[in-house]
């Protein structure tokens, strides 16, 4: 089974097509079947990735499963994964299944909205497995596309404003990141992931249109990357898509874009940025941990004042994902693995908050969070579940959510403790946007008339919530299940950045001034 | 036998949670209950059979990353064993308390199950607390001080149908937040300096620490000072220390055994739990332990001003109990860990009475908590009225003073409370007249809620009066054994906290080499062997026994000499406001009032409770909700959204006239998937051309 990779990838995408040309009609059945063949390929994209695990050595720090063929116009198809991209790959492919499943009362066009869902899972594995840039562009990219579709089809009212804020963004970014691509190809003569690994770019300085470059050539194609992995994460100032996006999403592309597709802008920072261009990383790594602190603060505190319930998770994810580009860019053993695993934790808890929302807006058609209130009345099932991701994203210990905080807090206090000072604020105010949501929503008695009817989580929404309770506290009591996974490729990545960054004295002296 | 302790109430709070409707409500809460009562016993075995040598027993192993590696595990030794029996004692008789206390909760409609949730929150706040005190390492303290933080947040909200509660609870745990960022921060730095949060090897590297300097913001600190400063940040939030201390009060919203059992015996001395657990640090931080004496005396004066005019039965001993917990951070700041801790354990007996006698009077008058309400139920509730006497007793500290028989003669806080006082007098003249004068307000308040509620004539509704009944046996019983407690816990263990510095040393496992550590047998007996100093201290290494005392801290052994009228000073403030209670309210009724009209500045200002909740809502919340809106409408929609729309006209002017066409949406899409296509040719075709 040397081709497990492309089994995963390239499973949903084949369901896809099957139901494109095989699915007629659209009427009830053919529904039903569209979604039980989706739900199937998921499930079993995710039972052979279980083979990846089990077959995946974590003390191997290179790539596994590698394969290699070549394609089409002389381009090479190589695929692999290591102790980092796995962890990926599996929080995808296990995620998936119960996005289906979340879905399974849409009645809008069923057969499109499944052929969009399973198309982008193979985009998104796609990234994570890509190990030539070119195929990583493609994957990346692409995965827009279907992502677009789903906001524009199935999406709210204000759809089209979110895609063009979305477009925007991504554009000037996606341009930059091509732009660098091209010039890594230029100085490395090769588009091959591993190989560009071991290259080294040049940090000689620069002088561009009067202004000297402490890092030269790595500093430039850092940032071009950076234009684009900052706009996916999303971070400070480039976040205000998500929020828009969030709201204008149907509620399975919420969960995908929160769980899945923002991880790629950090999976892309430890795949290029840190890796490819140490130099560019430690010269730019002040700016990133001060930009992080501030989307921490400034989000949570933006997030406290909003009115709809989406949009409050949105922006508490822009805070979360400030965990995680302050955890890498600290280059540290426990800031990155605590990037990652704030990471993984995010895409079950933000997920999981999203169907939360999605399953009183089924109900109730609005998402304001003054047309709720009481609802434990009525809902005391919903009511805990509510209860207990909304203490994982405050990051109650315990809970996954607690240990990507912890260490990415701890990775940076190592570096800077300014930055973890204020990063330090966002378990206030965590507290504080979560807990007034869950008590505008929840607490208090139920008086508004139009509630007195709701009812509470129907078996189908218990089995999608349960897995990923399942996984919030597993990861938070046994952390190891993931750290032992990730930790030998992160010691690597951490060890080979040191050696990197070693004898900069002239970096050295920038980093200081910035502390 | 110690897992069992542990995870006990945990299997209780999971079978009485989720089980109920599987086994039913009362077998649930029995289960609970049951588990929690075999804690409790074991608890005992364990803390009677230690032998003061310090054991770690390892669970598994919990976050690993890089150097940091953390284990579940159980550290046991007599600070833990101590512990032990305060939480699992206190929070066993609470339980079954709680029978009699939330049977027929007026606040909960007909047919609406709410019992099994309580029980199972207070098993799970009973777990964490564990978890807390039998913590090996700061991450797991860590972890239990987070859950118990959420149990107090969901026991304070448990009645969720009022939005008091849910406020209240709010406010809790976002307070509590604001110390735990502190604690976070020590974490942190202690992790730097030592590459271990282990308290093991932080202890032994404490010295170094104290050598090292630390880049902290902008300056280098000592850093043994500025870790002992962030730790106790934290230990303020929990222990509603002055400045982090608005939460408590209000937390009063929950049901009164919450009250007793969280905010009165056990959690809220997590805060005093970790600094004599972090003693090896603190001992080496002369100047941050000077700011806990500060902030400790401030907290026993000012909680004590605002008992004093309070009305809410519960309030005015939730004020109390911050006062108290002041008096056990100067112990501890002072140096004197042992009698922080004597005081702890009293604190947790006649405090936990107190809380549930204020439970049984308001059960008995209809869940009325306004003293100005009450009157004349001596004859009514008897039982209570005994409980809630001997527990007064013991808060303003009765006894016979100048009597020793082996031991001080009296209430358990008589002998605790002057012990801290005493230490006081040795340590800071400042913070001893601070806490005698605290002393004469805790009197006066305490004689004050017993005037108003027992004595003179019935106020406030008559048919509730009428119907004033004493509570069921589940809830006496508790009150009994508590009574118990709070008679002889001062005089049982005075000797292992504050006897010769012999004993103490020995009981906490100090010098056992040295010292037979058969102390238990008979506790206090042998004092006066301890007078003739014949006993030399070893120098302790840090990180051997369960408490440091650094070269030349003498300070429990210097309290027993100070002069005479330093013994009695607590002992006339306590008879000062005693007399002063008794002519304000039984002999001349009228007097409060003319008080209250003559001073009225100083009577707003302390029913106003300095104004700390004002002055936060407007620095903090305030400004924390006008940042949010600014950040949000100017940062994000103005600047952030301006700027970028503001782009979009500049480079691509039709992009807007698109967004204008396309009404339906579908025309942008496949324009963007167009565009990806474009980008993915010239892709392709520079890097063709590139070869």
């Amino acid at each position: 089974m040397d081709n497990l990779l492309s089994i995963v990838t390239f499973t949903p995408l084949i369901a896809a097509l099957i139901m494109a040309v095989f699915l007629r009609g659209d009427d009830e059945a053919a529904q039903r079947n569209a979604k039980w063949l989706a739900l199937a390929a998921t499930t079993f994209t995710f039972v052979v990735s279980i083979f990846i695990l089990t077959g995946f050595d974590p003390q191997n720090t290179g790539f596994q499963f590698v394969e290699e063929r070549e394609w089409l116009l002389g381009l090479t198809y190589k695929m692999g994964v290591d102790g980092i991209s796995v962890t990926f790959v599996l929080l995808t492919t296990f995620l998936m299944p119960l996005v289906i499943a979340a879905c399974w009362d849409v009645t809008h066009r069923v057969k499109d909205y499944m052929i969009a869902l399973l198309v982008l899972e193979t985009l998104m594995i796609g990234v994570f497995c890509a190990l030539d840039i070119i195929l990583f562009y493609l994957f990346f990219e692409a995965g827009l596309i279907p992502m677009f579709l789903i906001i524009g089809i199935w999406g709210g009212a204000n759809r089209i404003y979110a895609s063009f804020k979305f477009f925007l963004y991504t554009l000037i970014g996606s341009v930059l990141m091509l732009v660098a691509m091209i010039a890594m190809y230029l100085d490395a003569g090769t588009t091959d992931i591993p190989t560009l690994l071991t290259h080294e770019f040049s940090y000689a300085p620069l002088n561009v249109l009067g202004i000297n470059v402490l890092g030269g050539a790595q500093t430039l194609m850092w940032l071009a990357f950076f234009a684009s992995f900052a706009v996916k994460m999303p971070m400070w100032p480039v976040h205000t898509w998500l929020p828009d996006a969030h709201v204008q999403a149907p509620t399975a592309g919420s969960v995908v874009l929160a769980a899945i597709l923002l991880k790629m802008g950090g999976y892309g920072f430890l795949r290029f940025s840190l890796p490819m261009f140490p130099v560019g990383s430690e010269v730019m790594g002040p700016l990133v941990l001060w930009l992080s602190a501030i989307a921490i603060v400034y989000a949570s505190l933006v997030a406290m004042m909003q009115d709809d319930m989406k949009k409050l998770i949105a922006y508490s994810s822009v805070a979360h994902m400030g965990f995680v580009t302050m955890g890498i860019f600290a280059a540290n053993q426990q800031g990155v693995d605590g990037a990652i695993f704030q990471m993984i934790s995010h895409g079950f808890i933000s997920g999981a908050l999203f169907l939360c929302v999605g399953v009183v807006y089924d109900r109730m058609h609005t998402r304001e969070i003054d047309a709720y209130g009481g609802l434990v009345n009525r809902m005391p099932a919903y009511a805990l579940i509510f209860m207990l991701f909304t203490m994982a994203n405050v990051g109650l210990p315990g809970t996954s959510g607690f240990v990507g905080e912890f260490l990415t807090l701890m990775g940076v206090f190592q570096v800077n403790t300014w930055v973890a000072l204020v990063a330090c604020t966002g378990v206030i105010f965590s507290a504080g946007y979560a807990l007034w949501l869950y008590r505008r929503v929840v607490f208090g008695d139920l008086i508004k008339e139009s509630l007195r009817s709701i009812t509470d989580l129907t078996t189908r929404e218990k089995a999608i919530f349960a897995p990923l309770v399942a996984f919030t506290l597993l990861l938070g009591i046994y952390p190891s299940l993931l750290t032992d996974i990730i930790g030998p490729s992160v010691e690597a990545l951490v060890e080979n950045y040191d050696v990197a960054t070693a004898d900069l004295v002239l970096s050295h002296a920038v980093a200081d001034a910035g502390h | 036998m110690a897992t069992i302790i542990l995870f006990a109430p945990l299997i209780g709070a999971i079978i009485c949670g989720f089980g109920w409707k599987i086994i039913g409500e009362k077998a649930a809460m029995v289960t609970a209950t049951s588990l929690l009562f075999l804690s409790a016993l074991l608890s005992w075995v364990v803390f009677l059979a230690h032998d003061g040598v310090t054991e770690t027993i390892p669970l598994m192993t919990w976050i690993e990353s890089g150097t940091l590696a953390t284990d579940w595990a159980i550290r046991m030794d007599r600070l833990t064993a101590t512990m032990l029996i305060v939480v699992t004692t206190v929070s066993a008789l609470v339980h079954l308390y709680s029978f009699g206390y939330m049977d027929h909760d007026p606040q909960w409609k007909e047919g609406e199950t709410y019992k099994p949730r309580f029980f199972a929150y207070l098993s799970f706040f009973t777990f964490a607390m564990l978890m807390l005190v039998t913590a090996d390492n700061l991450l797991q303290l860590f972890f239990g001080w987070e859950g118990v933080g959420v149990a107090s947040y969901l026991l304070i909200g448990f009645y969720w149908r009022k939005p008091s509660a849910g406020a209240a609870a709010m406010k809790a745990f976002i307070v509590n937040r604001v110390g735990d960022f502190g604690f976070l921060l020590g974490i942190f730095g202690i992790f730097l300096l030592t590459d271990s949060i282990d308290f093991a090897t932080i202890f032994a590297l404490t010295p170094e620490i104290a050598e090292t300097s630390i880049r902290f913001l902008w300056t280098d600190w000592n850093a043994a000072e500025l870790l002992a400063f962030l730790l106790f940040i934290g230990a303020m939030g929990k222990s509603a220390q002055l400045g982090l201390h608005p939460w408590l009060p209000d937390a009063m919203e929950g049901p009164t055994p919450v009250s007793a059992l969280i905010h009165a015996a056990t959690m809220v001395t997590a805060g005093v739990f970790l600094l004599c657990r972090m003693s090896p640090l603190m001992e080496y931080a002369d100047a941050a332990m000077g700011f806990v004496v500060v902030i400790g005396a401030a907290s026993a004066f000012v909680a004590a001003t605002i008992g004093l005019v309070q009305t809410d039965i519960k309030r005015v001993i939730a004020y109390s109990t911050m006062s108290q917990l002041g008096y056990m951070f100067v112990a501890a700041g002072l140096g004197a860990y042992s009698v922080a801790m004597f005081h702890l354990l009293t604190h947790a007996f006649f405090k936990a009475m107190l809380f549930l006698g204020a439970g049984s009077v308001i059960h008995a008058m209809h869940h009325e908590q306004d003293m100005r309400n009450y009157g004349g139920l001596k004859d009514k509730i008897p039982y209570t009225f005994w409980a809630m006497m001997i527990g007064t007793l013991a808060i303003t500290g009765v006894g016979i003073p100048l009597l020793y028989i082996g031991f001080p003669v009296g209430f358990a806080g008589f002998v605790s409370k002057d012990a801290i006082i005493e230490v006081a007098y040795v340590g800071s003249t400042g913070a001893f007249w601070i806490l005698v004068a605290a002393a004469l307000m805790t009197s006066f308040y305490s004689w004050r809620l017993m005037f108003l509620t027992f004595y003179g004539a019935p106020r406030g509704d008559k048919h509730t009066h009428d119907h004033a009944h004493e509570s069921p046996a589940v809830m006496t019983v508790p009150l009994a054994v508590l009574a118990v407690g709070s008679v002889l816990a001062g005089m049982v263990f005075y000797g292992p906290f504050f006897g010769s510095q012999e004993k103490v040393d020995a009981f906490f496992g100090i010098s056992q080499s040295e010292v037979a550590a058969n102390v238990l047998v008979a506790p206090g007996a042998a004092y006066a062997a301890g007078d003739d100093h014949s006993y030399d201290r070893p120098v302790q290494e840090p990180g051997t026994g369960a408490l440091y005392y650094a070269e030349g801290n003498t300070i429990t052994d210097d309290a027993h000499a100070v002069p005479v009228w330093v013994k009695l000073s607590p002992f006339f403030a306590m008879l000062l406001g005693l007399g002063a209670a008794w002519v304000a309210y039984i002999r001349k009724p009228e007097l409060p009032g003319i008080w209250a009209a003559n001073l009225a500045p100083l009577y707003q200002f302390l029913m106003n409770k300095w104004y700390f909740d004002e002055i936060y809502d407007a620095v903090f919340v305030r400004t924390a909700k006008w940042l949010g809106k600014f950040l949000w409408k100017r940062g994000d929609g103005d600047v952030i959204d301006g700027g970028i729309n503001g782009l979009a006209m500049g480079i691509v002017p039709f992009a807007t006239k698109w967004l204008n066409k396309a009404q339906s949406g579908y025309i942008f899409t496949y324009a963007f998937a167009m565009v990806i296509g474009i980008v993915i040719l010239i892709t392709w075709t520079t890097i063709g051309a590139g070869n």
